[in-house]
């Protein structure tokens, strides 16, 4: 296994699904801040084969747990702080994104209203349905 | 501030007091005459629909209250590139209740959160138009004397038609209502009415292809007309539109005491042999179009200045 130092403060993103660590790394906007990002790919998992991990340092309240838990709530977060891991917090579909995905209803007033604010509601927690806010169409990827 | 935005707004207690004040106003024009004298109503028409805009300001000028707006966006300042948002804030100041068709979904929720006055939904793309089934209900209301205990047949283009998704929603909320759903393969239900409304309220409903069939069982007939606009192949089109036509001889094999209901325009899916059939009440249906129309116009103002005068 490749050692990535310790971090001081920050996070550590682990089980991510093989692959998907720069996907997040964008989703998070990691590219716009001035921090030490470390991106692991194809880590060994005994859960779950191969695995991939992020570890970033930076102050803790930059974390936005929204928007991991909508992209995978199975990803494990530990948050850093003077090098130990002080909490565990777990992923849930949040309720409500904002700013996260866009409509791609052509019919929808966002299509034309570019400064809208893109909301989207969970419908059905079961089936991880969202719905966007104006037009109630459902997001294709979720 | 309250809205009309999608028919589900209104709870099943003040839908009921909304279609008892419409019942009201039917019977007693007179005492509502002035009900809005000195109020305005604009009528924000991004595309032309001439029956819900003149259906409303004939429900505006019934009250007493005058009238402004456009009939389309080439007459408005969305030619020149306005939000919706800047739009609604302008009319917040010309006018104290708007009514707003536009061809985007989502777009009169977009001017009710920036509105000052409360603002209707007349109808936007393909998903909601609440007070066509304000209007479906206020017929069944006011004919039947119930919303429940209810076969209901819907006939038609069930895939695509948008009131009839509308009045199913708003329908399943009262008890021991069955649905018949009579459509071509090609245009039945959407699976996710089918799933998330139906069989999550555990509504009894069955799918069948002919009409005459079920005629016998209907309290309730809910014709659609199969729309042009909806279909990419024009052979399609022409292929399904004459699927269903009601005629006298179906309308025989139906009960005494049913209805038919349209929310019109009619094609040809109903004969007009039919409308002579006491049974048929579209165009009494269009008429009470406009009494809800009324009642929702006076109810919101009156909401409205509750409001304020709790301040």
């Amino acid at each position: 296994m490749l050692n990535v130092g310790r971090i001081e403060e920050g996070f550590v993103l682990d089980h991510i699904k093989a692959g998907e660590g720069m996907l997040l790394y964008h989703d998070l906007k990691l590219n716009k801040l001035d921090c030490c990002v470390a991106i692991i790919k194809n880590a060994r998992s005994n859960k779950m084969g191969k695995k991939d991990i992020l570890k970033v340092e930076c102050p803790i309240d930059l974390l936005d747990l929204d928007i991991l838990g909508f992209i995978d709530h199975n990803i494990t977060v530990n948050v850093i702080k003077d090098g130990e891991i002080v909490d565990k917090p777990k992923l849930v579909l949040p309720k409500k994104i904002v700013n996260v995905i866009r409509c791609r209803n052509p019919r929808c007033i966002t299509s034309i209203e570019q400064e809208l604010t893109q909301v989207f509601y969970l419908t059905d927690e079961e089936q991880e349905v969202y719905r966007c806010k104006y037009c109630e169409e459902k997001y294709g990827e979720k | 501030m309250r809205h009309l935005m999608s028919p589900l707004d209104f709870s099943v207690e003040e839908l009921e007091e909304l279609m008892n004040l419409a019942e009201d106003i039917r019977n007693n024009p007179g005492k509502y005459a002035h009900a809005c004298e000195g109020k305005i109503l604009a009528t924000c028409f991004y595309e032309p629909s001439t029956r819900t805009r003149l259906s409303f300001e004939s429900a505006m000028l019934r009250l007493g209250g005058q009238i402004l707006g456009f009939a389309s966006a080439d007459s408005s300042s969305a030619a020149k590139g306005e939000s919706v948002s800047d739009t609604i804030r302008v009319i917040s100041g010309y006018a104290d209740i708007c009514a707003m068709r536009h061809p985007k979904e989502g777009a009169p929720m977009v001017a009710a959160a920036r509105s000052g006055i409360p603002v209707i939904n007349a109808g936007d793309g393909g998903h909601q138009h609440p007070t066509q089934t304000l209007t479906d209900l206020l017929t069944i209301h006011s004919l039947k004397g119930h919303l429940d205990n209810l076969t209901i047949g819907l006939c038609g283009d069930l895939k695509f038609g948008r009131t009839v998704h509308s009045l199913i929603k708003a329908l399943v909320r009262y008890p021991n209502v069955k649905f018949i759903f009579i459509s071509p393969q090609e245009l039945t239900l959407p699976g996710y009415i089918r799933d998330d409304v139906l069989q999550k309220n555990n509504i009894s409903f069955t799918e069948v292809r002919h009409l005459e069939e079920v005629m016998p069982e209907l309290d309730l007939l809910y014709m659609t007309r199969v729309q042009r606009e909806r279909f990419f192949n024009e052979e399609d089109y022409v292929r399904l539109k004459d699927f269903y036509i009601l005629d006298k001889a179906k309308m025989k094999l139906a009960r005494e005491d049913m209805l038919v209901l349209h929310p019109l325009p009619r094609v040809n899916e109903i004969s007009v042999e039919v409308d002579d059939d006491p049974r048929a009440v579209y165009f009494k249906q269009a008429k009470y179009g406009v009494y809800i129309r009324m009642a929702l116009i006076v109810t919101l103002l009156a909401m409205k200045e509750k409001e304020e005068s709790s301040c």
